[in-house]
């Protein structure tokens, strides 16, 4: 999370938005946004509904057995198509922005401006 | 005669100390010592060294040493600890639900509506619609979703 802020002008010249998504409650969220000077955009799903739809419910993953989220990270182009997807195999592994940048650089002659 | 201080077995023990809690405070925070823990095993390894190294001496040299006991003891817990740190970093954080039913490559990204953190409803659509956070204006070329475990 924190090297996505690190390198969110080079998300900001793509235009790419970066959006981040757990089943925290936005208070809990915002609290953790302003202490570590987050900017991007968190959303909460405590519900786990969303995260559900996309497969990635962890089942008692969280402290004391809660369902959360597992890692994972979708790259979705303008037209709202899904280009590239990180399904981690070990939670300290995670999806680099540099990763991200590479394969939004790599997939972008391939959108054609007029899809 | 007084025998002495067993050093290494010490600096041996207050390694592995250091390898066991400085993951999760420290080399957690950069991605090259966080995906592979090579500076924890470099750490333990140094001190499994100084360990052997002091026990040997105890065991060998006892009228010269001190530390058999307690040696045994260090390298016991020591043990455990490492033991318990490869657990933990080698299988426990390897047990993810396959997502074998998480959207594919070429596929529309499902729509959803979640309150970001002011607790302003957001859907997908008004993301690709806006190419940063707080900015309206020309469309986004793309949204990177980040599914993470939570501060809790």
């Amino acid at each position: 999370m924190r090297s996505f802020q690190q390198r969110l002008t080079d998300f900001n010249t793509r235009a790419v938005r970066v959006v981040a998504i757990s089943v925290d409650a936005p208070e809990v969220t915002r609290q953790h946004c302003q202490k570590l000077g987050f900017t991007y955009t968190f959303l909460s799903d405590p519900n786990a509904e969303v995260i559900r739809r996309y497969d990635l419910l962890h089942q008692g993953g969280g402290p004391k057995g809660a369902d959360i989220a597992r890692p994972a990270e979708f790259l979705i182009d303008s037209t709202g198509t899904i280009r590239w997807i990180n399904l981690t195999d070990s939670v300290t592994v995670r999806a680099r922005p540099e990763q991200v940048l590479k394969a939004f650089d790599d997939l972008k002659p391939a959108a054609p401006s007029g899809a | 005669m007084k025998r002495r201080w067993n050093f290494s077995l010490w600096a041996g023990f207050l390694l592995v100390v250091l390898g066991l809690v400085s993951y999760v405070t420290f080399f957690v925070r950069f991605p090259i010592t966080r995906d592979f823990p090579w500076a924890n095993l470099l750490l333990f390894f140094t001190g499994a060294v100084l360990l052997g190294k002091g026990l040997i001496r105890s065991f060998r040299q006892p009228e010269l040493y001190r530390g058999k006991i307690l040696g045994s003891i260090l390298a016991a817990v020591s043990l455990a600890g490492i033991g318990f740190f490869s657990y933990g970093l080698f299988y426990l954080v390897r047990q993810l639900p396959s997502s074998a039913a998480a959207p594919r490559l070429g596929q529309k990204a499902p729509d959803f509506t979640l309150s970001d953190q002011n607790g302003k409803p957001v859907t997908l659509a008004e993301l690709l619609a806006s190419p940063s956070a707080g900015t309206a204006g020309a469309r986004a070329n793309g949204v990177l979703l980040i599914f993470y475990r939570g501060y809790w």
